[in-house]
């Protein structure tokens, strides 16, 4: 029964952690169609700066991700200009746009290794290592600060999307471009927003990575399948689907990694993604 | 007339031998170009960056003495970026492109692997870095592993960790193996699981686990209702670091952690895990204690320490580069002993000498691995929070086996 709980909950804090890695993954591929391949590697440039800050002025690390946001936010919105100039206002967005966030993916990981090495990166603060022991259950700090983070901001994004006019221009871009413009709404400039929104929320997901474990450059490429078949299988575009997919995923990776074996945790998650599509191809939440 | 020719021929005589004499010179001076793959980016680079360092201060010294045999060391060299794939094609390249005299390996089982058909085909020696049991596969006479596993890598590796664990009275009975699923980590629990049956313990929980692994508490704690009192682990860096806090988190009450952590070597990860480390009797190959303070290791380290600054690697370099320059010591060594670079003659001086290098006296075995294991396990002690000089001197990684190398005691068990 412990055993049962413990796999339970730790699979939630886990699955709210894959939430804020996906989220921005969820407006860039699901609502924007841009297939931002270097998703990840962003989120390992938020565990930089959080780790720079946190090791030479002891600032918090995920106060750190939530301040850098900002700076990520105008960091995505000249992506995407560059992105718009080169691929999509020619209509070689497809091919060529997934070359280009491969190609960014490569530059962001050459660039970290070029300026701060290989070596492998971690930060202090004062929660990590300490626990709250709820009877038999037991929530490590170090899982239950980035799973309180990780809802607020994924909450506050999918109020955001869904509440504020700009959300749902967001939301409207991605199903029908004509009938925006005919709102009076410019459909790149909504999108160029869009694009800077999702690249802020891997400053802050960047900053909950590095409090969970230790990041090296290369660490985001092990996040990019993971990332992509939550967002597929929360229904492409849909937030709530997203955290409903993204706490699937943790809680079975958890169940079978404490019952069955942990070898068997992603072959099981991986395959409840395909069951689930098999079923309902446009995933748990996805329009029909 | 006949004074003049007789001066026309002394003149034409002196260019002609000192051409010759500067033709001989410049082909003496033909740099030994040793070629070889390396991880300098992907999971493996923090370790591989710190060996190249290592290496370059190899060839710097000597090339400072003079060169080997009066010629020039060249390193030509290659990024494999971890990935076991590259690592066939950069060896054909070395050797048919770049047309390098002599081969040395990349760090790792996984890197290692992969060169071995192409550097058998050509029947070249192979001084290898840290790669576990590679040869039990490919029998290979030419091959030479420098990591101190010992003749038995996949039972030698463990063998110490288990024997330590039946010296304990009372003596523990069960035991819990957790490997990463990848091809060293999977040799290490190989080796562990033969070990912990002849020494008659009893496995009750024996799972692999995939690398990409982001929470470890759901195995911990499943380890924990198992009640095994002997908990042995083979993992990679960031794995290790999460079975580390996820055993302090889930308040693990195994009487020994431990095995084959990689990653419990490196200076960052030593300081910020810090006292969760206390305790935890994992292997190693050198740490600053008494009994292993070999002629030059800490003249080299200076060097390596100062060669690491602002490179983003491990500033102590306790762990790999004392080795990576040990094994390029051997090939000198060698070079110079049989003097050339024939490749029959090298293997066959390699197999019968003892070699003075900075990680002591090192002799191999018929299957070129150690002779001997030195395979060390120590454990944390004392080891104080985000402090990362305490780890530069003695007392904190203690010694306590083998019995020859020995620093301490064991502080057993683990929780206390």
């Amino acid at each position: 029964m412990d055993l049962f709980v413990n796999a339970i909950v730790a699979g939630i804090l886990l699955g709210a952690f894959y939430a804020s890695v996906s989220v921005g993954l969820s407006i860039t591929f699901g609502q924007l169609d841009i297939v931002n391949i270097a998703h990840p590697a962003f989120v390992v440039v938020g565990s930089y700066i959080a780790w720079i800050l946190n090791s030479r002025f002891g600032l918090d690390p995920v106060l750190v991700g939530v301040l850098a946001a900002p700076l990520f936010f105008v960091a995505g919105v000249l992506i995407y200009r560059v992105y718009y100039a080169a691929f999509e206002r020619t209509g070689q967005e497809s091919l060529s746009g997934l070359a280009f966030f491969f190609g960014v993916m490569f530059i962001i990981e050459i660039v970290l290794i070029l300026v701060y090495g290989v070596d492998y990166r971690l930060v202090s603060a004062d929660y990590l290592g300490r626990n709250i022991d709820l009877g038999f259950v037991g929530l490590p700090l170090r899982l239950v600060v980035p799973f309180v983070v990780a809802s607020a901001m994924t909450g506050a994004v999918w109020l955001y999307l869904s509440r504020t006019f700009t959300g749902r221009a967001i939301l409207a871009v991605a199903q029908d471009r004509l009938a925006l413009q005919l709102m009076g709404a410019d459909p790149v400039r909504i999108k160029q927003f869009a694009f800077g929104l999702a690249i802020a929320t891997t400053a802050i997901a960047g900053s909950l990575l590095i409090v969970i474990g230790p990041v090296e450059p290369s660490l985001g490429r092990g996040y990019i399948g993971r990332a992509f078949a939550i967002v597929v299988l929360g229904g492409m575009g849909s937030i709530p689907g997203m955290v409903i997919a993204a706490l699937l995923i943790g809680v079975l990776e958890s169940f079978v990694s404490s019952f069955a074996g942990p070898s068997w945790a992603p072959a099981v998650a991986f395959g409840a993604l395909l069951l689930t599509l098999a079923v309902r191809p446009s995933g748990l939440f996805g329009r029909a | 007339m006949i004074r003049t020719a007789l001066r026309s021929l002394l003149r034409a005589s002196g260019i002609a031998l000192a051409s010759a004499l500067f033709a001989g010179a410049a082909a003496a001076a033909e740099p030994i170009k040793i070629g070889f793959s390396m991880a300098l980016t992907g999971g493996l680079a923090g370790a591989g960056k710190a060996a190249l360092i290592a290496m370059e201060i190899w060839r710097d010294d000597v090339n400072k003495r003079g060169g080997i045999l009066g010629r020039p060391v060249e390193f030509v060299y290659y990024d494999d970026a971890t990935n076991p794939a590259t690592v066939p094609g950069i060896y054909t390249k070395l050797l048919n492109v770049d047309k390098v005299d002599l081969v040395v390996s990349s760090y790792g089982t996984n890197e290692i692997a992969p060169a071995m058909p192409i550097v058998m085909r050509k029947k070249l020696v192979f001084p290898s870095l840290f790669g576990l049991a590679v040869n039990d596969e490919f029998k290979y006479d030419r091959y030479f592993q420098i990591m101190p596993a010992g003749p038995e890598p996949k039972l030698d590796w463990s063998r110490g960790f288990f024997q330590l664990a039946a010296e304990q009275k009372p003596r523990p009975k069960t035991v819990a193996i957790i490997a990463a699923d990848a091809e060293f980590a999977l040799n290490a629990a190989a080796g562990a699981r033969a070990n912990a049956k002849k020494m008659g313990f009893k496995i009750i929980y024996d799972k692999t686990f995939p690398p990409s692994t982001t929470d470890y508490s759901p195995i911990i704690r499943a380890i924990e209702a198992t009640k095994a009192e002997i908990v042995y682990v083979a993992s990679y860096p960031p794995q290790s670091v999460g079975i580390v806090k996820a055993a302090h988190e889930v308040g693990l009450k195994a009487k020994m952690l431990g095995g084959c952590m990689v990653g419990l070597q490196f200076a960052a990860i030593q300081k910020n895990l810090g006292p969760l480390l206390n305790g935890i009797i994992n292997y190693d190959f050198w740490v600053p204690e008494p009994t292993l303070d070999f002629p030059g290791v800490k003249e080299f380290l200076a060097k390596y320490q100062e060669a690491a600054k602002g490179k983003g690697v491990d500033p102590l370099g306790h762990y790999l580069p004392p080795y990576a320059y040990a094994y390029l010591e051997v090939l000198e060594q060698s070079i110079v002993a049989t003097k050339g670079l024939d490749q029959g003659k090298l293997a066959a001086y390699m197999h019968k000498a003892t070699f003075k290098t900075v990680v002591g006296d090192v002799k191999f075995a018929k299957n070129g691995e150690w002779a001997k294991t030195r395979t060390l396990q120590v454990q944390f002690r004392d080891v104080q929070p985000d402090n990362l000089e305490q780890f530069a001197g003695p007392g904190k990684r203690v010694v306590l086996y083998p019995k020859q190398w020995k620093s301490g005691d064991i502080a057993y068990p683990y929780k206390q």
